[in-house]
Order: C-alpha cells, then sequence, then structure tokens
C-alpha cells in the first residue's frame, strides 16, 4: 500500500543482542534512514536484517510467523511497552506511522525468568505450553459439531467464553506486568473451559494444576496492576483472572483426589 | 439429544446416550468414573504456599485491617467535637478497657504481621520472577503509579506504625497495667504541637491514602469478587472511603497544632 499519505523516517534503533542463553547482552545501536511509515514494524526490522547481511553481520533474531496478529509469535519490547505504544495490537500489526522522524526506538525482549532469552529478541515460552499440558484440555469426545451444538449454553457465557478463547498466548502479559505475573494468560485459558458445560467436568483439578503449573514455571504473583489488560493484544478482561481466583479458592477447597 | 462420552486417551470408558440434556446423575457418575480411571490431576501445592493463596491472605488480611481503620477513623473524629477531648477520652477509655476489644486487639496484630509477612514473600517472589529488568518501562501508560507501589507504600506505613504505636499505644498500654490514668487527648496535644510529627503523620496518613486507594478494590478482585453489576460500586467505595479516610486522619493533626482543637 503505498498510499499518497506515505513519509520516510530516519531512525535510531537501540536492539538487544544477545548470543545465546547463558551469554550476557547489550543494546546495540543501529541507525535507518529512508523508513517507509506504511511498513510494519516486523518490515522495518527486515529491512534493517538485509542490512546488516549485505554488511557482512549477524541478523537480529527475533520471532514471528502469520504477521497478521493470530499467531502471537512477535514479542517485541518497543519503548517501554510490550507491542509498542498502540493498545490492541501486536508487533506485526504495528506501523511505522506510529514513530516520529528522528525517534529512538529501544526495542527488548520480555524480560521474565520462565521466559529465557533464546536469542536477541527471541525468547523461549514453552513455560505456557506447559501450563496448557498440565489442564488446558477436556479429555472427553464432544461429539461431532450438531451434538456440541444440543447442549445449550447461556449466550452470555458462550460469549465470555469465546472472548477468553481469544488469547493467543503471546505472553505480552507477563512482560508488561511488574511482577512478571502470567495470571491473564492463565485465566484466559482456565476461563474458556469453566465456563462451558464440557470443560466443568474437570474443573476443578484443571484450576489446580495450571496454577500450581504456572507457580513452578517461576512467574511472579498478581498484584491487580490492570498493565496486563491494558497492553493485551485481544482484549482479554481482568474478569477472567477473578474468575480463576474463585474456581482455584472453591476447589482448593473441595477438591478431593481420588 | 444425545451427548456421546466416547474415548479418555486411548480407551473407551463410557459410551453413552443421555436423552434430553445431560442428565446430572449420570454426569456425576460419569466424572467420578473417569476421575478414577485416570489420576490426571496430582496437584499437591499447599494453598497458602501457591500465588493465589498468598494474595487471597494478603487481600483478607488487608480487608480485616481497613475494617479496624473504620473504627479508628470514627473514634478519633470524635475530636472534632471540640469539647476539651472528654467524648474523645470516654471513647478511648472503653477502647483500651474493654475485654472484647482486648481479644481483638490481639488478633489485629496477628492480621497486620501475617499482611506484612506476605506482602515480603510476594515481594520478594515478584522481584525474582523478572531477574533482568528492562532498559525502558512506561508504566504509566498502562497502570497507576500506586498500583505498583504497594510494597514502598506498604513500607512507609509501617515504618509510620512503629512511631504512631510509641507515641499513643505504648503510653495507654502503660497506664492501662500500671492501673493509672492516662489523658491520651492530652497526649495528642502534646505530640502534635511539635512541626515534624505533624509532617510525619501527614506521610504516613497519604501513604495510607494511596495503599488504600489500589488495596481496597484489590482485594475483592483478588478474592474473586468481580461482577459487571457490582464492581464499579465496590471501586467507588474504595476510592470514597481512601479519601476520607485520609483528610480525617490528615485534618487530626493540623487542627490539633493550629490549636483549632484545644
Ligand atoms: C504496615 C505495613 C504494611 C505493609 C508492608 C503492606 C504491604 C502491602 C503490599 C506489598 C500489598 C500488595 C500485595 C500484592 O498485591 O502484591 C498490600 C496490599 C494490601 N494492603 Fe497492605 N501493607 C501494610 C499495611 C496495610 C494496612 C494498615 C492496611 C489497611 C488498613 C492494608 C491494606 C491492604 C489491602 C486491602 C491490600 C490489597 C490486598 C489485595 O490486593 O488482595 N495494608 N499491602
Ligand atoms: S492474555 Fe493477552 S497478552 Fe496474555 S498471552 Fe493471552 S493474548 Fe497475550
Ligand atoms: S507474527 Fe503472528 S501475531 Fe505477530
Amino acid at each position: 500500500m503505498s498510499g499518497s499519505g506515505e513519509k520516510t523516517l530516519n531512525l535510531t534503533l537501540k536492539v538487544w543482542r544477545q548470543k545465546n542463553a547463558k551469554a550476557a547482552g547489550n543494546l546495540e545501536t543501529h541507525q535507518l534512514s529512508g523508513i517507509s511509515t506504511d511498513m510494519s514494524f516486523l518490515e522495518m526490522f527486515d529491512v534493517l536484517n538485509e542490512k546488516l547481511i549485505t554488511d557482512g553481520k549477524e541478523p537480529i533474531a527475533f520471532d514471528h510467523d502469520c504477521r497478521e496478529g493470530i499467531c502471537g509469535m512477535c514479542s517485541m519490547y518497543i519503548n517501554g511497552r510490550p507491542h509498542g505504544p498502540k493498545q490492541g495490537v501486536t508487533t506485526c500489526q504495528l506501523h511505522m506511522r506510529s514513530f516520529n522522524d528522528g525517534e529512538t526506538i529501544v526495542v527488548e525482549p520480555w524480560r521474565s525468568a520462565a521466559f529465557p532469552v533464546v536469542k536477541d529478541l527471541a525468547v523461549d515460552r514453552s513455560a505456557f505450553d506447559r501450563i496448557i499440558s498440565s489442564g488446558g484440555f477436556v479429555s472427553v469426545n464432544t461429539g461431532n459439531a450438531k451434538d456440541a451444538n444440543n447442549i445449550l449454553i447461556p449466550k452470555d457465557d458462550a460469549d465470555d467464553a469465546f472472548n477468553a478463547a481469544a488469547c493467543i498466548g503471546c505472553g505480552a502479559c507477563v512482560a508488561a506486568c511488574k511482577n512478571g505475573s502470567a495470571m491473564l494468560f492463565v485465566s484466559a485459558k482456565v476461563s474458556q473451559l469453566a465456563l462451558l458445560p464440557q470443560g466443568k467436568v474437570e474443573a476443578k483439578g484443571r484450576v489446580l494444576n495450571m496454577v500450581g503449573q504456572m507457580d513452578e514455571e517461576g512467574f511472579g504473583a498478581c498484584t491487580n496492576t490492570g498493565a496486563c489488560e491494558a497492553e493485551c493484544p485481544k482484549g482479554i478482561s481482568l474478569e477472567n483472572i477473578a474468575r480463576m481466583n474463585r474456581e482455584y479458592l472453591s476447589s482448593s477447597l473441595t477438591y478431593v483426589k481420588k | 439429544m444425545f451427548w456421546t462420552f466416547l474415548s479418555v486417551g486411548q480407551k473407551t470408558y463410557s459410551l453413552l446416550f443421555v436423552k434430553s440434556l445431560v442428565n446430572p446423575h449420570l454426569h456425576a457418575y460419569i466424572c467420578s468414573e473417569y476421575y478414577r480411571q485416570k489420576i490426571l490431576f496430582m496437584s499437591n501445592e499447599k494453598f497458602s504456599k501457591s500465588s493465589i493463596g498468598k494474595k487471597v491472605i494478603m487481600g483478607l488480611t488487608g480487608l480485616f485491617l481497613i475494617s479496624f481503620l473504620v473504627i479508628h477513623v470514627t473514634l478519633n473524629s470524635m475530636i472534632f467535637a471540640n469539647d476539651g477531648g472528654v467524648l474523645f477520652n470516654q471513647g478511648a477509655d472503653f477502647m483500651s478497657h474493654n475485654p472484647i476489644i482486648r481479644i481483638l486487639e490481639i488478633g489485629l496484630f496477628v492480621g497486620l504481621l501475617a499482611h506484612i509477612f506476605m506482602a515480603l514473600k510476594l515481594t520478594l517472589d515478584n522481584n525474582k520472577a523478572r531477574p533482568i529488568k528492562y532498559a525502558v518501562t512506561k508504566g504509566n501508560a498502562n497502570s497507576k503509579w500506586y498500583s505498583r507501589s504497594m510494597g514502598v507504600l506498604g513500607s512507609l506505613l509501617l515504618i509510620f506504625l512503629v512511631v504512631h504505636l510509641a507515641h499513643f499505644w505504648v503510653p495507654t498500654k502503660v497506664a492501662v497495667f500500671s492501673h493509672t490514668e492516662h489523658d491520651t487527648f492530652a497526649s495528642m496535644r502534646e505530640v502534635f504541637k511539635e512541626w515534624y510529627n505533624v509532617a510525619i503523620y501527614m506521610l504516613g496518613v497519604i501513604a495510607l491514602g494511596y495503599h488504600l486507594l489500589h488495596g481496597f478494590q484489590s482485594a475483592f478482585q483478588t478474592l474473586g469478587l468481580n461482577h459487571k453489576k457490582y464492581t464499579p460500586m465496590i471501586k467507588f467505595i474504595g476510592s470514597a472511603f481512601s479519601v476520607i479516610v485520609t483528610i480525617l486522619f490528615a485534618a487530626m493533626p493540623i487542627v490539633m497544632h493550629l490549636g483549632i482543637i484545644k
């Protein structure tokens, strides 16, 4: 899209470089000129990487896949905020028109004990996968689409479950939280199932297991600052955290392991 | 209508055709059967060791401390009667001698200690969750500064509480145990004569105000009490409570210092 409104920017980029998980990293400065305001933030990184390769230097490692806001891979902490200055978008959906000519942009990886840096801006988010495998599923066959539709579910519950299911597992909530807490992510994954009859069967054990795994991975606790909700690209609500707390409380009080 | 339970893992456990909607008895049976077949959930984490459990203790003790504040601020407001402390001293006397209040006082200290202990534990754990800090953060873009400063505000409160107890609680205790009269109103006048004491109380009370501004509604969220209908009300009451308590407590040293209340 090269519309008539296209402008170009000159930018100073400070990017975190780190060889591997063990190495110490540092911020590296790069100058970029002629960056189109129509580019996405990741396209700007492509330009920078091409330049680095041409110069015979190591390109910057960063995660990305879909580039349309659905896979959750594009983790970048841009100028002090996950996914940059705009609300409700991932890094791949962020455009250079959100920045000013001559601006300095600092790009860091997600910072969390549970998300070790693999290289440069790429972090290992398999802690989320382990939380999901500890309980974020339904083990009974729920039948085909027709069978599922035979279970009447109130529209409000269906909507709430659907909204919770919109979580793409990007980890921006962890990156934004001063405690590196994963409560918003885990609560979305607990809620999407707890709200539906098929998920209620295993609800008690699920929340205990998922919270247990969350703690084991080294994520922090919740102080209810609301930073996660404000930075979540999918608008996952804090109501999910309250729901998870309720589920956790009642399960802790009543769950008996067979 | 049919709902088919087919398989758990690789094996087929129950194949049911349930007429109409899920039959609750069958449903319960299938659940328990399922749990017996496959011990999936092996969580043995202790509640008080879990992140949510610790927060629940934080929230409950916090709310308990708030309930004390309600009484404390009400009683102290008796000085505004401006009757030379007669009404206020009657209240203070009742509080320091009534056996039920004495027992509640022990509960108050236990609650406060639990709150402080958990605060310390949580703050240390939370710091460990981000061992390498960001070079640049814009916290104000996504949250309120005081919500991110509960530990600092709480620590200020703790320092203030030590001074505060030394000013009023210790002399009262000494008097009760030595069976002498203690004029709390007179000691207030004494303490607030000094401008630096007034300054310390202002700092303490403002720290309390911000701690409550976040803490009041946060405690409800922690306990899972979030509801579209009631949460706005809880937030409003929390803010109003914090502001009113701050103003009332802040006014006391000032009016005493200026001699408006004698
Ligand atoms: C004296 C020392 C105190 C310290 C060190 C302290 C510390 C803290 C900290 C660190 C938190 C946040 C915990 C978290 O969410 O991670 C907190 C929460 C809270 N505090 Fe305090 N506090 C103190 C006194 C008080 C007092 C006197 C009150 C009430 C009168 C109070 C009421 C609350 C409430 C209601 C919460 C919210 C609990 C929640 O979010 O679930 N605190 N406190
Ligand atoms: S809750 Fe939001 S911010 Fe957190 S992982 Fe899911 S989509 Fe990302
Ligand atoms: S690359 Fe898939 S969400 Fe950004």
